[in-house]
């Protein structure tokens, strides 16, 4: 180490080993700092919403729609009901469409067309939602005059999709190919084969990326606003109005009384308890990590 | 300089053993996870001589160099046990620091690693300014003098602002040699170092090997016994994680002692 | 003989194939969709769209005198989006660099899936979260003490209130962390080792190994997750409409981060269902939403891009 010898160096070395180790430690410091940061404001809420939605929760809460506005009381179950019946219908559409794409880019999607068609799925799954919203506005509901929650089923479809197609074509991407071969060996036409052999053994992977999606899509509040309005009232048809979970907390969040506040923290709870249960499940029964990214 | 690492690797006077080697091990063991690479390995690595590694492959050589280092135990899983001493002190004694250890002893992989996104003048100067040394003037005088050390500076002396990437196989190889020649360590650990060159490079590399042992402490595992023979002063022979055979290289490669190492000199096995 | 009656003309698809193009196309009916989307907004915006209305900063939707101006909004979305980025990215960074550098494993699996769970919550119950805790944070800890001592600075005039656009853009950080931290933590696990034992070799500490051997490789991935993240918070629409204040036209315009203000997002959220069907208001919403569409569509094919790059990498290289 001549060159830091002949400048008398030493000492100089030493003082930089300890900035050196210093700096290590400090960075150490700051990104733990970082996680602690972070996990703050979860913590904050699962604490406030517990806190402040419990008082909300009795008998009533849940067997009853709101009141008129202004009169405290009523309950939620009529939003309950939107929600679910919105999950429902979302998933009558999405599920398939979403599945059977997955296997198209997973089996066939080797081509310029399955990039495309990936690519197109991620931009999607990133998309600002209202914007799918304003769409299913400006085309279900204005072609059926009315708002719809089948029109909102169909912007939540358009969320679920990609993240369906997603889990699916990586899990299908898993199985073995000598799971395949052998099938086919026996006669068993490639179709039959991906559909009851290749799906049945990625299935694990196929119902994580349905309760994600769910998950999701419970979650959502800005395309149901142009699409399905919210509403006083329980379920009346497709062609009505509807309320949701996440309206409802909109709603109430804005409203200026005391008691509004509440029911929207009670329903807040409701809804963080669909939302992370499915959520929870769904990491639980798939530990590996692909399904984790960005969704 | 070595005062304070000295400092920094203090340890009993008790500890300290002969100081005409550079390095020694003392029962020497390493495991993967429960694999055991490494068999009670005794070893004693004289300075300023150049030690030659030989063995088929997997027989525990790259293990071997890299507990020399401190690099074994940076694989999750890995294990050491016993001890290696570095100018009489056991560096995997607690009070070590690995960073100490790893900046006295320099080592270039068996596949070239540069840094790719990196200027190759950045590649060169990044253990220097690690220490401090931001100097400029001082820094491209060690740049230049690592490069040509490293048979390079001829070749990229107008690109020094180009990627690590840009280079091929054999030049990111001797970028790292540079690499590593830069910080100037007292040992230097050689994995392989011109499997990825073409003959020309590589006995220009064997050259400069030769050249170093003045300064530095060599330790090269290599598969070609024709490289053993010409550069190295001392040639160990491993098999299956044990130390078979360790003696003056004219004597391993004119007189072995055992059988095992003559077959595989003469090419019977691996 | 003719070649016809040997090998009678095939009428019809083997069922193999038939099955391939159904699912070709049932696939195809997002690329269809997004196509649509495009189309739609566009025919619907047509009436309103012109470079008054981008640059425009008047807003009156009141049939007689209307007039439709969105760059406060666009202004307002941007001065979020890079509050967002600013605080959010480098916290997500340093998340990434503690998961896949630093933390022991059986507390890297619990992190990761906290993070995760971070990313499941709702955007309302932020929304309502800033509106009744966050916002009073926001106002105490930071706007009072900002504007006691860099009051006279412009971006900080204004009575701190809560409602406004710095909490609306700190909301938004707090939001894409566990989406930029994910990303970024799997681009930093991609990094062959080889290159941590580099540096290592050098003499580097920890933290020397994860800037020369770890960030250095791994940039390109790391801009391409912020990028994502901008394209999460350009997009974001409850949490912020519940925080950032709602202002309208030249009030909006973003000229002090203690003001109330408004975004794309935000502006459609308030408005659409008050729109009179009559006047341009719903074709000036619409008009706003194809903006914030290409806007994200931008944003997005870029993110995809360099994101991408980087995980190929991984996929070729079995180190
Ligand atoms: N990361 C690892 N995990 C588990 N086992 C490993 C790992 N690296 C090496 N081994 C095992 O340890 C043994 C010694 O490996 P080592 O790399 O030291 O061999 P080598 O003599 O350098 O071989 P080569 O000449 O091929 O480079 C081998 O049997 C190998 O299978
Ligand atoms: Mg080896």
């Amino acid at each position: 180490m001549a060159y830091i010898k002949d400048k008398g160096g030493c000492s100089r070395i030493m003082q930089t080993y300890l900035v050196r180790k210093f700096k290590d430690k400090f960075a150490y410091a700051v990104c733990l700092a970082c996680v602690i940061v972070a996990v703050i404001p979860l913590g904050s809420i699962l604490f406030e919403v517990t806190k402040n939605g419990l008082p909300a929760l009795n008998m009533e809460f849940f067997i009853e729609g709101p009141r008129a506005i202004g009169e405290p009381g009523g309950g939620i179950a009529n939003s309950i009901q939107g929600t679910l019946i919105l999950i429902g219908l979302t998933s009558l559409i999405g599920v398939p469409i979403g599945i059977l794409s997955g296997i198209y880019l997973a089996e066939f999607g080797n081509n310029k067309f399955g990039k495309i068609v990936r690519l197109t799925n991620n931009i999607l799954a990133q998309f600002p939602s209202i914007v799918i919203g304003i769409f299913a506005y400006l085309t279900i509901v204005l072609l059926i005059g009315s708002f719809s929650p089948l029109a909102g089923a169909i912007a939540l479809a358009i969320i679920m999709i990609p993240i369906i197609t997603r889990t699916t074509e990586e899990s299908l991407k898993l199985v073995p190919n000598t799971l395949r071969e052998a099938s086919m060996a026996l006669g068993i036409r490639r179709w039959r084969t991906i559909m009851s052999i290749v799906l049945v053994s990625a299935k694990n992977g196929v119902v994580t990326g349905i309760m994600l999606s769910i998950s999701r899509i419970a979650g959502e509040t800005a395309p149901l606003i142009m699409t399905i309005l919210g509403s006083q009232w329980f379920f009346s048809g497709l062609t009505e109005p509807m309320d949701a979970l996440t309206l409802r907390i909109w709603r109430l969040a804005l409203l200026p009384y005391d008691y509004a506040h509440t029911t929207g923290w009670g329903a807040a709870l409701v809804l963080i308890i669909i939302v992370l249960s499915l959520n929870i499940l769904a990491r639980i029964l798939t530990r590996s990590k692909f399904v984790l990214r960005g969704v | 300089m070595i005062g304070m690492n000295k400092e920094l690797l203090s340890v009993s006077s008790k500890e300290r053993v002969n100081q005409t080697y550079k390095i020694e091990t003392e029962n020497l063991n390493a495991w993967f996870g429960t694999k055991q690479a490494l068999k009670d390995i005794n070893i004693k690595i004289r300075a300023n001589s150049i030690t030659a590694i030989i063995g088929p492959s997997g027989c525990g050589k790259s293990t071997l160099i890299r507990c020399l280092n401190r690099m074994h135990e940076l694989v999750p899983s890995a294990k050491v046990s016993g001890k290696v001493f570095l100018d009489g002190v056991d560096i995997y004694s607690k009070n070590v620091d690995p960073v100490i250890v790893r900046r006295r002893v320099g080592m270039v992989f068996q596949k070239p690693n540069p840094f790719p996104t990196m200027s190759i003048y950045d590649n060169v100067a990044a253990g220097l300014k690690l220490n401090g040394i931001r100097d400029r003037k001082r820094l491209d005088e060690i740049v230049r003098k690592s490069l040509e050390q490293a048979w390079l500076w001829d070749e990229v002396k107008d690109d020094l602002d180009k990627p690590g990437a840009s280079l091929s196989g054999g030049q990111q190889q001797r970028l790292c040699i540079a690499r590593a020649l830069a910080v100037e360590p007292e040992v230097l650990l050689l994995d392989e170092p011109t499997s990825a060159l073409d003959p020309i490079a590589a006995s220009k590399i064997e050259q400069l090997i030769v050249s170093l042992k003045r300064d530095y402490t060599i330790v090269i595992v290599t598969h070609n016994m024709q490289q053993a023979a010409r550069v190295s002063d001392y040639t160990a022979f491993l098999y299956l994680g044990r130390l078979i055979e360790y003696d003056v290289t004219a004597k391993i490669f004119s007189n072995p002692r055992e059988e095992l190492t003559e077959n595989y000199i003469a090419g019977r096995f691996g | 003989m003719d070649e016809n009656m040997k090998y009678p003309p095939k009428f019809f698809l083997s069922v193999d194939d038939f099955f391939k193009y159904i699912l070709g196309i049932i696939s195809g009916l997002v690329v269809l969709t997004l196509f649509f989307m495009v189309l739609e907004l566009f025919r619907h915006s047509l009436p309103v769209l012109s470079l008054k209305f981008v640059f425009g900063v008047n807003w009156n939707p009141v049939v007689g005198s209307e007039e439709y101006g969105i760059l406060p909004y666009i202004l307002g979305t941007m001065v979020t989006s890079v509050i967002a980025i600013v605080v959010g990215v480098p916290i997500s960074l340093g998340i990434a660099i503690y998961l896949s550098e630093m933390a022991p494993n059986f507390i890297r699996t619990t992190l990761s899936f906290i993070i995760e769970l971070l990313a499941a919550v709702p955007s309302v119950i932020y929304g309502l979260w800033g509106l009744f805790i966050f916002r009073f944070w926001v106002r105490d800890f930071i706007e009072i003490p900002l504007s006691k001592y860099l009051g006279f600075l412009p971006i900080f005039q204004g009575e701190p209130f809560g409602l406004d656009i710095l909490t609306a853009g700190l909301i938004l950080a707090i939001m894409i962390i566990p989406t930029v931290a994910s990303v970024s933590r799997e681009v930093l696990m991609a990094v062959p080792n080889s290159q941590r034992e580099a540096a290592y070799s050098l003499g580097a500490t920890k933290w020397e190994v994860i800037r020369l051997g770890v960030l250095s490789y791994a940039k390109s991935g790391i801009v391409g997750a912020a990028i994502l993240g901008l394209g999460r918070a350009v997009g974001e629409t409850m949490a912020v409409t519940m925080v950032i204040g709602n202002a309208i036209g030249a009030a909006a315009l973003p000229t002090s981060l203690f003001k109330a203000g408004q975004t794309m997002a935000s502006l459609i959220a308030n408005e659409f269902n008050e729109a009179d069907p009559t006047s341009l208001h719903p074709n000036a919403l619409v008009g706003v939403g194809l903006i914030l569409f290409v806007l994200a569509l931008t944003v997005n094919l870029f993110a995809q891009v360099l994101v991408w790059r980087i995980l190929k990498i991984k996929e070729g290289a079995v180190e």
